[in-house]
Order: C-alpha cells, then structure tokens, then sequence
C-alpha cells in the first residue's frame, strides 16, 4: 500500500500549529511530515538545534508527544536509555531522535556513531540545515563547499561530510537521505523506516531561509531544486542495499540552485559553479555505481 | 540473614546495583572502577540480574543514556571515576535539572596531569553544585548500604534528585573485606518498586521536559525548588538510615557520623577512608582529648550536625583529600562557613593531605592534631599542606609543614 497525500491529511496531528519557527523553516516543514508518519505513539528526544526553540518556550510546547531536551552531545545516547528502558517495561513506542547537523555530524557523531554500533532500537533523524542556524549561521561538517556562513566569510573550503554513509557503514538495518522537497519520498521513508527495527537514519535536506540567504517562500522549490541538480541525491540503504529513490529525468544546471541562495552567490565565481558542478555528477555517478552493488557493506 | 562474602567495595556496589534491581544499566569502564562493571556484567550474564546493560562509547553516554532511561520510568545504575566523571559532567548537571534520581558510585581518583589512578577527592569535589546528592563512604559494607539507602532517599517524591556514592580508589575499590550481602527479599522489603511521581517519558501523558525557559518564568524556581529538596535529603536520609539500621542490624550513621566525640575539646573532621584512619588515631592522641567527626553526606551539607556538635570543640582539623586551588579545602571552606558567627567558634584547622593517592597513616593524623593544637589563636585561615617532600618542606614555606 502506497501513502498518498490524503492520507497523509486525515492522520492526527502531534505538531501543532503555532511553533516559533521562522517563516518558511525547511526543519519544521520535515517535521510536519515525519510526525504525521510517525504518530502520537512516538517519544522524541531533541538536542540542542533549532528544535530546542521551535518547539516553543516553556511553559508551552507545539509538540503533543513526550519529548525530552537533553545536551547537544547526547541526543543518540539519550535515546538508546529510552529505548532500553522500553524493553523493560514493554513500551511499544516509536523512540526518535530529531537532531540538527551540528548535533549530528559534528558534537553528537560519537554518541551517533556508538547507539548505530550497538543496533540500537530507535530512528535517527537529522534535519540538516547545513551549518549551526540556532547559533546564526556558523559552519559545521554538514555545510557544503563553498557556502558562506560567519565563520566562513569567504566560503568554506573543505566538502560536506557523507554521514549517512558514515553511518551506513556501521551495518545498520536502514539508511536513507530525504529532502522537504520531494515530500512523498520523504514520508515513504519514515513509513518504511517505523516498521523497520533495530538503527534507523533518515538525514533531511532541510532549507533555512534566513541561514541560506532566500525568501521564505522558496523552502520546497530549494529543496526540489537540490535533488533535481544532484546536489542532494535521495537515496536509501536497506540492509545494506543502496536504491536512488529519485533520478531526475535531466539533471538540472547546478547554478540554478547555488545562485538562487546568498550564501552561495556572496562566494562564488563562475569556475567555482563549473568545479562544484564536476564534483556533483562524479559523486552521482558513484552513486550509481554504488547502487549496482549488491551490497555496499 | 544476608549472605556473608568477602569482596571489595566495587563489588559490594555491584551487589547493591542488582539487589536495589537497577533495570538500565549504561556503562564505560574507567580505572579503578572497571570491576563494578564487569561484576555487573557476570551478574547478567549468570542470569542472577535482569538488566539492559548499555555497553556505551563514553561517560557522557553513560549518564546520557541513564537519563532516558530513568526519564522511561525505570531505576537506572552507572559508576564512574576521575576523567569519567569530567567528561560526564556536562549530563550530570542534567540529570539532577531533571529531577531524575539515577544512582552512580563514583570510585574517587586523582584528576590528571599527571595520570594517577589512585585516590583523591578533586573529580567529586568538581561536582559539588551539580545538584546530586553525594555521599562518602569508608568501607565496602557501607558502599553497599548506602546504595540501597541513598535510592529510597533520593526516589522520595519529595527529593526526587539523583545521587553519587563516593568510595576511594583502592583503599576501598581493591580492598577485600568481609561484607553481609543482604537477601532479595529483604532488600525487595526496604527498597519498594521505583514509581516516578512527576513526570516521564508517556505517549499517553505527554510532556516537553526541559524546554527553553525565559527568565521571567520558572527557571529560579526550579532551582529553588532543588535547593529545597536537598533540604529535605538530610531530613530523609537520617530517618531511612535509621530503618536501615533496625531492618539490617548495621548502624553507619546518617549525615555524620561522630565518635568519642562528646566530651572531647579536639575534632578531627573526614570525608571517606581518612575517617576509619582518624578513628584508629584517636587512641593514639594524648595532648587532648580528641573525638571523630566523619562528614558521610557532603551535599546536601549537615550544616546543623557540624554546628550542634562542633560548637563548643576548642580546635577543628579538617583534614581534605582535595583542593580549592587559590583558596583551601573544600570541607574546610564549609566546616568554617558553618561555624561562622558562633559565640566562641572553635579554631579551625585545614590540612590539605593524601592528595593522588599519597598514604595518610593514623601516625600522621597524630601529628596534623598536634600540629594543629599549636596554631595561635590569632592565626588567620590556617589552611597547611601536610605530607609534602622534603625538598619543598626544606624551604620553610607559609602553610607547608
């Protein structure tokens, strides 16, 4: 069975309207979706990211779901003593993870990489927005090339780090990239990953309008436009089994996507479009490459 | 009744972990606290304790995990040492900001640099303000007890605050001693199901734990509201040691625990194993009459207890296994703030000692004593590095005897 957007409508709803997120934050659109999938039966354990505010201060909160605030460092093994704690007392509940990139790929990457080694019951999300927004736009590992930020005044240098293939690595059941762009691919993914067991990771492209320097209206086009450019390639690893869920039937130019942001334009001369357009279609083409495999691990 | 065994104090928490029926269990192997957690591990693995144990990749996992584990409603164990415990420290602050009464042994070991694995009470002491409870034990029966005890405190919808029972590395984490492992039944009968009162981890009743707060609302209060529980720890902790005793038959005092203290003009004051050491001394003292104050809970601080039985003392050696680099000992700082503004205050003697794990013998407490007996009554803040080698003594330095 197949979800459909109408289904997707009548389900309840655990996010509530009335978040403080900003206009046209890509994070807050993932998480519309995902918690639709996902449900009221669902615990969430949230690091510090743009979720510790969106959520909404205290004494209020936009999420009608358990949720547990916890250190920056921590969320993955916050989680794994939730989702032990159930095998105690017999919960069945959905225990996820919702993590920014900084929490992910850089402070939090140890406690990640120790509950994926272990198997841990859980899904991990990562709605990465490429670089520290809560903060005010510093760079993290997740920032992409080039792309200015505060403290990358003239564009980064080094490439984003490749966690969901970091994380596949450790052997774990399922891995997949997800966009707010392509929304039915995303919430197929949540739906398979929900009843899957054992290490679940879902990493979003999650756009940031203020953080990405475009109008807030441009959220979902940015988020297509990210994929459609092979910029972000969807893809899942099911045991071990890499599956591009999205080919575009032509890839679209690259500097469609970068020039449409600031915190591209700011940096970038026209070679630097044409290098960073080289290195997309050699990482897509590994990628299907990747996908002729067996097994990637 | 129980079961007599002869095992070190890491087992003997080990034991208490199982007997207390600590269900979550995450843990990162530290020196000298290692056999905690593989005492555990032989435990679950013999099939004679029922626990997930949460084989983690670093303290600050361990104290993480424990969190969503207690935050899911169920008792959660850890115990660490030294670096574990810094590294963990960011979570500790968040486990007792959560109201969240998660147990932990720490076995007490020096703080590097240099590498020393031997005892020491600086990484405790790096923990005071967290908001736990802490506890400092001398001998591996009262490791186990105090366990047992400090969940029934701590769980207690009044406190609901996690606490650390603090055992020195060695003398008491790697020394065999004779210890009554008490019976599961009897445990099961002092120690009732942990049922959290307040809050947790329901999809049925669901709360945001620990969301953003603006100062114009309830973060003062909440921090009001721990000093508050803390509070009424001491008061709990006297009452349930004294259940304890009258189930088990062991008396090891509530927040103090003095000896031939009553009519003697000289205290001696400890934390840990330097108190059985400063008891065995006190036979030994012959310029004054000397009595024993061992300091069991440090926080909340028995700020009463100090006062009602060292007011009318002549002299007070407090001797630290730590240091407040710049200013003095920890228990000194206390013991003095405590006595501050009383009718003839006893002089107050501080001794900084047995840092690193150096040997404190009871014929040094004799010395410190009748060192301290000796300081003029006029001399400000007497606070005197004792133990130190020669060649610094040599220099007949301030403060170094």
């Amino acid at each position: 069975m197949v979800l459909t957007i109408k289904d997707l409508m009548s389900r309840e709803r655990t996010y509530l309207p009335g978040s403080a997120s900003c206009p046209g934050c890509g994070a807050s659109l993932a998480f519309k979706l995902a918690s639709k999938v996902l449900g009221r039966n669902t615990v969430y354990v949230v690091p510090a990211c743009c979720f510790s505010v969106i959520q909404g201060p205290y004494p209020k909160t936009c999420i009608n779901a358990p949720l547990i605030n916890i250190a920056f460092a921590a969320a993955a093994a916050c989680a794994s003593g939730i989702t032990r704690a159930h095998k105690i007392t017999g919960r069945k509940a959905n225990v996820v993870v919702w993590a920014g990139d900084g929490g992910t790929v850089d402070i939090g990457l140890q406690a990640l990489s120790g509950a994926a080694e272990r198997n841990e019951d859980m899904i991990y999300v990562c709605y990465d927005n490429e670089a520290y927004m809560n903060t005010g736009i510093q760079r993290s590992g997740s920032t992409p090339q080039k792309a200015w930020t505060k403290t990358t005044l003239g564009g980064k240098v080094q490439p984003k780090k490749e966690v969901p293939l970091i994380v596949a690595m450790h052997r774990v059941p399922y891995v997949a990239t997800a966009s707010v762009g392509y929304p039915m691919d995303l919430v197929r993914k949540f739906e398979k990953a929900s009843r899957m067991e054992g290490f679940r990771y879902i990493h979003i492209l999650s756009p940031c309008p203020p953080g990405w320097g475009m109008s807030s209206n441009k959220t979902a086009e940015m988020g297509k436009l990210a994929v459609d450019t092979c910029f972000f390639p969807l893809y899942e690893i099911e045991h071990g089994k890499l599956r591009v869920t999205v080919k575009p039937r032509e890839r679209k130019p690259l500097k469609n996507y970068l020039l449409a942001q600031s915190r591209f334009r700011r940096t970038l001369s026209e070679a630097d479009v044409e290098e960073l357009e080289k290195e997309v279609v050699k990482k897509w083409n590994q990628l299907l490459e990747l996908e002729k495999l067996d097994r990637i691990v | 009744m129980g079961e007599w065994k002869l095992i070190n104090a890491n087992q003997a928490a080990a034991h208490a972990a199982r007997l207390a029926r600590a269900a979550v269990i995450p843990a990162y192997p530290i020196t000298p606290q290692t056999t905690v957690v593989e005492t555990i591990e032989e435990f679950i693995h013999e099939g004679i304790m029922d626990a997930e144990y949460i084989r983690v990749e670093s303290e600050h996992s361990a104290m993480a995990a424990a969190i969503g584990a207690s935050a899911s409603g169920v008792r959660t164990f850890t115990a660490t040492s030294s670096q574990g415990l810094l590294y963990m420290g960011e979570v500790v602050f968040w486990a007792a900001g959560s109201r969240l009464p998660i147990g932990m042994v720490i076995v007490d070991r020096a703080v590097g640099p240099p590498w020393n694995i031997h005892t020491d009470h600086q990484d405790a002491m790096s923990q005071r303000d967290s908001g736990w409870i802490q506890m400092f034990v001398s001998s591996a029966q009262e490791a186990l007890d105090s366990v047992i005890t400090m969940y029934k405190v701590a769980e207690n919808p009044e406190v609901l605050l996690p606490f650390m029972v603090c055992i020195d590395a060695f003398i008491l984490s790697h020394t065999y001693m004779p210890v009554n492992v008490p019976d599961q039944a009897e445990v099961d009968s002092f120690l009732p199901t942990y049922r959290p009162p307040h809050w947790m981890l329901d999809p049925d009743l669901p709360v945001d734990m620990g969301n953003l707060v603006m100062p114009m609302e309830d973060y003062m209060e909440m921090r009001w509201s721990i000093h508050t529980s803390m509070e009424k720890a001491k008061e709990l902790l006297n009452q349930i040691s004294r259940e304890f005793a009258e189930r088990f038959g062991r008396d090891h005092g509530g927040l103090v625990k003095a000896v031939d203290l009553e009519d003697a003009d000289v205290a001696i004051v400890s934390l840990g194993t330097l108190s059985s050491e400063a008891e065995y001394a006190l036979k030994r003292i012959d310029t004054a009459k000397t009595g024993l104050l061992k300091v069991r809970m440090f926080r909340p601080f028995p700020r009463e207890e100090i006062i009602k039985l060292l007011k009318d003392k002549d002299v007070v050696v407090v001797l630290d296994r730590s240091i407040s680099f710049g200013h003095s000992g920890p228990l000194a700082m206390e013991v003095r703030s405590a006595l501050y503004g009383i009718d003839e205050a006893p002089k107050v003697v501080n001794f900084i000692v047995g840092l690193g794990g150096r040997d404190v013998t009871y014929k040094d407490i004799v010395s410190m004593v009748n060192f301290a007996i000796k300081v003029p009554e006029d001399e400000v803040f007497p606070c005197y590095w004792y133990g130190l080698k020669d060649r610094i003594r040599s220099l007949r330095l301030k403060g170094v005897i």
